[in-house]
């Protein structure tokens, strides 16, 4: 393979691998691509808004069918990757919610899914050559 | 490990996580991106304290 077609290759391995990984593990997508500070202060936030989330009590959804709110929130919080599914293994953020301020537990934590998500496709435009 | 944030600290996190990651994946410089970060947390917060006040005025 020339090395034209070897770069191309890279690139578009790269951009299917930097989102995927930048899903699964928040700032992932970005370190892997040498972006380091990027990365760090991604992963910093959606760490600080899912872990904040769950110290406030919020609640982590699980897959349902039922009401649309509901499967909205399990999508988001599937935004996080791996720290959806730690929270689930370790029955974090279960129970029912008994403090008011438990509502806004849940909130940090399905808007983290979604900040990750919002990265995860950074990652991908890092790796097209879409921005630096 | 569990804790009570005041409303207004929780929107100022809310606001400054999201900040970051706002101004981070919209923009391409470094300074571009602190420039528009800073300006969504001001809009956040500045949001916050408007909706405050208009709650305000509709009970009073």
């Amino acid at each position: 393979m020339s090395r034209s077609g070897k770069d191309a290759a890279q690139t578009n391995s790269m951009a299917v691998i930097a989102p995927v990984a930048g899903w699964f593990l928040p700032g992932l997508g970005h370190f892997i691509q040498r972006r380091w500070i990027r990365g760090f202060l991604l992963m910093a936030s959606v760490f600080v808004m899912f872990f904040f989330g769950l110290g406030m009590q919020g609640k982590v959804y699980s897959f349902n069918t039922g009401d649309l709110l509901d499967i909205l929130g399990f999508i988001g919080d599937l935004g996080s990757g791996l720290l959806y599914f730690a929270a689930r293994a370790m029955d974090w953020g279960i129970g029912n919610i008994h403090r008011a301020v438990a509502d806004y537990g849940t909130k940090y934590i399905v808007v983290a899914g979604l900040l990750n998500i919002i990265a995860a496709v950074d990652a991908h435009h890092i790796a097209i050559g879409k921005k630096p | 490990m569990t804790f009570e944030l005041s409303h207004f600290n929780a929107a100022l996190i809310f606001a400054l996580c999201a900040s970051v990651v706002f101004g981070i994946t919209q923009r391409n410089t470094a300074r571009d991106m602190f420039k528009y970060g800073a300006y969504c947390f001001v809009l956040f917060i500045g949001g916050v304290i408007v909706a405050a006040w208009v709650m305000w005025a509709i009970k009073h």
